[in-house]
């Protein structure tokens, strides 16, 4: 391995990068539209689909018809603590306990809102409910929601940066030149995921500041964890792009692969939904996604304020996956 | 002289196509060797075999009587026919990023000189001309001062003037002593180039030394030139092989003055005739024929 080698690559890369102002842009501008429009959409209403826990047993002489009431989803609960960070987390839009006669809502959610209201109306006697208030630290969607794009945003980026990119070289004989020096595929593959990451990690620290400026999220926990989590998140995906493109030759078959991937772990990894009362094959099959571990690490890092033992799990689990994916894509790696 | 680069019975199969076929190569050092071949005839496969981009099913390739190496690699320089550069990169760029590649390389500023490239060094490599374009991929090829040096069909598509800058910019390689090998479909710059000519035809050599001995091996005869429009098809003695192109007609003849007078016989205007030595060209067609390859 020359480093000599490998920065000319790693130079090259990033100027090509810099360089081609369509993409920059879109790199940038895409996740900040994203955030300013969901940021517009979740200040009204407009979700017609609520979920609530139900700590108890459906009790309709005392709710009258409102567990009959069309697009809500009833979901019991056991563990009123945990239950009631979810409302926080906006995970879950009410708790209801049904033997005492309370339900709680989070105080900044439109959906919180309805289901209160609704519930008013539906009960036999409104009188006998008392509302609760939830003591956690209340967020709005929009902050549940921006780490999920942040990440979402980066995975596009790892997954089509790196793997359609390397399949465009090898299609129009960029590898084939690079092949006829002394470069190794180590000291070539490691360049661009090198030149990818930094520049993954520096368009994800001016998003996040950029949004923090316009929409004030919380962040409760550690910077330094924060861009662990995304540096590794990067990682991981960045080596599932090298898998893709170790020996695909057509630029179509490459977009289409990673499609493939990215679309299912968008809706798996709950970017945009809490995964609350999806069927649980589906909840562990998330697990195998590394967006879903890097949104979840992100979450309770700046919701929560999770510190690193507490997100080490999702850490070792990214590294596994980085460790598997570039460990094959480099083994299966070909110049043509 | 020694050979820098051989071959010995060299055979690459493609999913059951016998691509090369038992070839034995010897490029002396210091020569410009040229590879001529119709298309399809496995000249661009015992190229890449050569330059270490392929691996070959059988056989054996020596660069200064060892195996291909990584000593290889730092001595070769390889001009491709068709190749990419990354994009947004000035031809500077593109210098420097290659020969940080190498552990010993040409001062930039020698590499603008010698391949004239000093009108569009910081262009954006996507905006140059043809020969713009195949002045730098030479100066890349050039860039770890290698001692042998690949031009895979340098000239294609290029017009006349860049041609023939392109052709001076290769002789002063080759004053320098360089070991080249050029493949080309354009025989007057084989003939132009190089020291020496090997003729491949479905993978195999099928004739090979200097253009001269060569000529000089397969002909005898001239051609006698006529526009088909002032020949009206007498009939010549057999000593006279005539050929119809499209709109001419080529008499070839071991005999001009005799060809001339029986021409004249026949009443046949020599107005526009034209005498002609056999070419490079007439060699390739007589030895892979004149029918069009698919």
């Amino acid at each position: 391995m020359s480093f000599k080698r490998f920065w000319a690559l790693f130079a090259c890369r990033n100027l090509e990068f810099v360089r081609d102002r369509s993409s920059l842009s879109w790199n940038l501008l895409f996740p900040l539209s994203l955030i300013a429009g969901f940021a517009f959409a979740f200040s009204g209403p407009g979700l017609t689909l609520y979920k609530v826990g139900v700590l108890g047993t459906a009790d309709a002489s005392t709710t009258g018809e409102f567990f009959q009431t069309r697009y809500i989803r009833f979901l019991p609960v056991v563990d009123l603590p945990s239950a009631l960070t979810k409302v926080e987390r906006h995970q879950l839009d009410m708790v209801i306990d049904t033997a005492r006669g309370r339900y709680w809502v989070n105080e900044e959610s439109p959906q919180g809102y309805v289901l209160d209201r609704v519930l008013r109306s539906a009960s036999t006697d409104p009188a006998v409910f008392s509302k609760q208030t939830v003591n956690g630290r209340l967020i709005r969607y929009v902050d549940w929601v921006l780490p999920g794009v942040l990440a979402m945003n980066m995975m596009f980026s790892c997954l089509f940066g790196v793997g359609y990119v390397i399949v465009r070289y090898r299609k129009n004989g960029t590898l084939k030149r690079l092949r006829a020096t002394p470069l190794t595929p180590l000291e070539f593959l490691s360049a661009q995921l090198a030149s990818r990451l930094w520049l993954i990690l520096g368009s994800t620290v001016l998003v996040f500041a950029g949004t923090h400026w316009v929409i004030r999220f919380p962040m409760h926990g550690s910077y330094l964890n924060l861009f662990i989590v995304f540096a590794l998140g990067a990682t991981s995906l960045m080596s599932l792009g090298l898998l893709v493109a170790a020996r695909t030759t057509s630029e179509e078959f490459a977009a289409g692969l990673l499609n493939v991937m990215s679309w299912p772990m968008t809706f798996l990894s709950g970017v945009w939904f809490s995964l609350e009362g999806v069927h649980p094959f589906l909840q562990k099959a998330a697990q195998l996604a590394p967006l879903t571990h890097i949104i979840d690490a992100a979450r309770a890092v700046m919701l929560d304020g999770a510190g690193f033992a507490e997100i080490s799990g999702h850490l070792l689990a990214l590294a596994a996956m980085s460790a598997i994916a570039m460990g094959l894509g480099v083994w299966l790696f070909r110049w043509d | 002289m020694t050979a820098l680069l051989e071959a010995c019975r060299l055979v690459k199969h493609f999913r059951g196509v016998k691509a090369v076929d038992g070839l034995d190569l010897a490029i002396p050092t210091g020569c410009c060797f040229g590879l001529l071949g119709p298309n399809g005839a496995g000249k661009t496969t015992t190229v890449e075999l050569l330059e270490g981009i392929q691996e070959p099913t059988r056989g054996v390739i020596r660069y200064r009587g060892e195996r291909l190496g990584a000593r290889f690699r730092q001595d070769i320089g390889i001009m491709f026919q068709s190749t990419a550069l990354q994009d947004f990169i000035t031809v500077r760029e593109n210098l420097r990023m290659f020969g940080s590649l190498y552990r010993h390389t040409l001062p930039v500023e020698q590499l603008i000189e010698d391949c004239a490239l000093g009108g569009f060094i910081d262009r954006d490599s996507r905006k140059l001309s043809g020969g713009q374009r195949q002045r730098l991929l030479l100066a890349i090829a050039l860039v770890n001062d290698p001692e042998l040096i690949f031009l895979d069909e340098p000239t294609t598509g290029l017009d006349p003037q860049a041609r023939r800058n392109f052709w001076e910019l290769v002789q002063r390689i080759k004053a320098r002593g360089k070991t080249l090998l050029l493949t080309t479909h354009y025989m007057e710059e084989a003939y132009h180039l190089c020291d020496e000519v090997a003729i491949m035809d479905h993978g195999r050599i099928i004739a090979q030394g200097t253009p001269r001995e060569l000529l000089a091996a397969h002909f005898d005869d001239v051609v006698l030139q006529l526009p088909q429009a002032d020949f009206s098809n007498p009939p010549l003695s057999p000593a006279l092989t005539v050929i119809r192109n499209r709109d001419s007609v080529e008499i070839l003849t071991r005999d001009v003055n005799a060809a001339i007078e029986e021409l004249l016989a026949h009443h046949i205007s020599l107005r526009r005739l034209q005498i002609r030595p056999r070419t490079l060209e007439d060699l390739f067609l007589e030895l892979t024929g004149r029918e069009l390859r698919t």
